[in-house]
């Protein structure tokens, strides 16, 4: 592998890590703060590329398409948080299992009514169709420089967020310790629709932005959560940082692991998940169990 | 715990029902068809798997996502250790079957048992997501499409042949033996020292830790016991089929088993076959219904999650304590009036 072939590597493997990052710091904070375990984030991924295909066809524009699709996401979170997971807050994590298993199951059948089971594509917007020279015979798409780009500024944002506002101030609160915040006098019943609602629209603007570079197909929410529960394990449940750097070691894992043991690929992810924990039975920044 | 005589004419009513029941299964083939003879021979298996994953769910406190693993894993076994003419003895098949569940489930076990919680959820999931993909991008059994199994293996001492697993009728018998041996055998050991002991862990791990019992062998034990018979469902299941696929040991088949454990009542054991029985033909009757059974389907786990958090078992033992105490009510009633 010479280096031009190496950095393109690298670049995407970072910018899949990146998308791993916004799917599995929701999935992470929602266990953080609000103690559940959410199989549904993966549907929300889904959901977020669907968007984005008949968004786009729709008004003619990526852009448009992303922003009405957020709002649709953070609208579809707080009904699924209301009408079903706020339910089980008090109830043991295998409820929690099983009623958002049947979450995926109903969005999964939803999605195969309405989209039916063909592959799709979004195209690249035209505005960043192009791609930028890497060494004398390669070239690198500008669009996912762009996603890349995105990401690292959602990341910043959050880390803003959770460090210095006082939504962030109750977050870090409640992912500490959730009876002390409710007795403060925090509403806590909204902080987990806030959070549950975003979370949802982090992972289906995942989907969304990453729709041009892979085709948007029936089952695609699957594998990005069980990757996501992998990343969320590496890095420590409920730690956001813990997440970022999970994404990242899967991200660039799996990326050399299709180009070097093409065979193992998707092996060589779990092989780094059992020894990060071999290690670290809590993950790399989590509390202990 | 409710009143002694109680539990016990309870457990009395639930014997004979269950003894009815398989008196029911034992004559069925008499009565139905070919095709319910096969879904039969699929809810007693399944079954089987149900019951092996309630030994951790509802007698460990051990939440395994990712049961499904030992099921598939033992259908491949069976695959590898076919030769491709003529057929490998059960003798050599079963043993090399449950062996690789065992051993499979002793790595699994040891590393997800020293975490719990939610941690103990991902790492079973996870780590049976890594089987699949295995399988699944292996090309030498077939990819995500899987492979046949060549032949069934055979029940034979010495050139005497005893049973031939490719009849169907003689699978039934199989099956139903297989189901009452492994129902039988998972009540004898939790009724043994041991099975006190694992659910004393469910009950209270820190407490079991500080009467002296080495907590973290007992759960390994445990999930290895529940991985073998697992495997042994997988077993039987391949050898009903003839088929073996990725999807078997896929995280869906995990989750469609923890919800026939849940639907029935979990910490039961027959609850966890009467979840087979409700699911396997719920499944039938949506399919025939429409091609979107999974929505139905989903709906239908959504419901029990948030109305029947006991499952069926629990709604009739609730049921029965009710009319118990209405006769009980009746009968004070009538000696009050008496005196």
């Amino acid at each position: 592998m010479d280096l031009t072939a190496f950095l393109i590597q690298v670049l995407n493997g970072v910018q899949y890590g990146f998308l791993l990052f916004l799917v599995a710091s929701g999935l992470t904070l929602i266990f953080g703060i609000m103690g559940i375990i959410n199989l549904a984030h993966g549907a929300f991924f889904m959901i977020g590329a669907y968007l984005a295909y008949s968004l786009t066809a729709l008004v003619g524009n990526f852009f448009i398409a992303v922003v009405v699709g957020l709002f649709a996401m953070v609208a579809i979170g707080y009904l699924i948080e209301r009408f079903a997971i706020s339910f089980l807050y008090r109830r043991d994590h295998l409820y929690q299992v099983l009623l958002t298993y049947g979450l995926i199951l109903v969005f999964n059948e939803l999605q195969k009514i309405i989209w039916g089971t063909d592959f799709h594509s979004v195209p690249v917007p035209a505005l960043l169709a192009g791609s930028v020279p890497l060494g004398s015979t390669q070239s690198y798409p500008i669009y996912r420089f762009f996603i890349s780009l995105v990401c690292l500024a959602i990341a910043a944002g959050m880390y803003l967020v959770i460090a210095r506002t006082r939504l962030g101030m109750m977050i870090r609160a409640g992912a500490w310790d959730r009876e002390v915040v409710q007795t403060l006098g925090i509403n806590i019943g909204r902080l987990f629709a806030i959070v549950f609602s975003l979370g949802a629209a982090l992972a289906a603007f995942a989907g969304m932005i990453g729709a041009p570079v892979s085709s948007v197909y029936p089952g695609m929410g699957d594998q990005v959560l069980i990757i996501s529960f992998v990343v969320v394990v590496i890095g420590g449940i409920g730690s956001v940082k813990g997440a970022f750097i999970g994404a990242m070691l899967i991200g660039l894992g799996d990326t050399f692991g299709k180009v070097l043991v093409p065979n193992l690929a998707s092996f060589v992810v779990y092989a780094l998940m059992a020894a990060v924990l071999l290690w670290r039975p809590q993950g790399l920044f989590g509390r202990g169990t | 715990m409710s009143a002694g005589s109680g539990t016990l004419r309870q457990s009395r009513a639930i014997a004979g029902l269950l003894g009815l029941a398989v008196l029911g299964f034992a004559i069925f083939p008499w009565l139905g068809g070919e095709y319910y003879i096969d879904l039969l021979i699929k809810v007693m298996i399944l079954g089987i798997f149900a019951m092996s994953l309630d030994l951790l769910i509802g007698y460990t406190g051990l939440i395994s996502f990712g049961h499904a693993a030992f099921f598939g894993l033992t259908g491949y076994v069976l695959v590898m250790v076919t030769p491709e003419a003529g057929s490998i003895s059960v003798w050599l098949a079963l043993p090399a079957c449950l062996i690789a569940a065992a051993l499979v489930a002793v790595v699994i076990g040891w590393m997800s048992i020293r975490t719990s919680g939610i941690y103990f959820i991902m790492l079973t999931l996870a780590l049976a997501q890594m089987l699949y993909y295995f399988f699944n991008d292996s090309t030498r059994y077939g990819g995500s499409d899987g492979t046949f199994i060549a032949s069934r293996p055979s029940v034979s001492i010495g050139s005497l042949r005893l049973l031939d697993l490719s009849d169907r009728i003689t699978l039934y018998y199989v099956v139903l033996a297989s189901l009452v041996g492994t129902f039988v055998l998972l009540l004898v050991l939790l009724r043994a020292p041991f099975g006190q002991v694992i659910q004393a862990i469910r009950a209270n791990e820190a407490r079991t830790r500080a009467l002296g019992f080495a907590v973290q062998n007992y759960k390994l034990a445990s999930f290895v016991i529940a991985g073998a018979l697992a495997g042994f469902a997988g077993f039987l299941e391949a050898t009903h089929t003839g088929i073996i696929s990725p999807a078997h040991l896929s995280w869906h088949e995990s989750g469609m088993v923890m919800i026939m454990v849940i639907l029935g009542g979990m910490g039961t054991l027959y609850g966890a076959v009467l979840g087979a029985f409700i699911l396997v033909f719920l499944q039938e009757f949506l399919q025939d219904m429409t091609e979107h059974w999974q929505l139905a389907m989903g709906l239908v786990i959504i419901v029990v999650v948030l109305v029947l958090p006991k499952g069926v078992a629990g709604m009739i033992k609730r049921l029965e304590s009710t009319l118990g105490n209405r006769h009980k009510a009746r009968v004070s009633a009538v000696e009050a009036g008496d005196g």
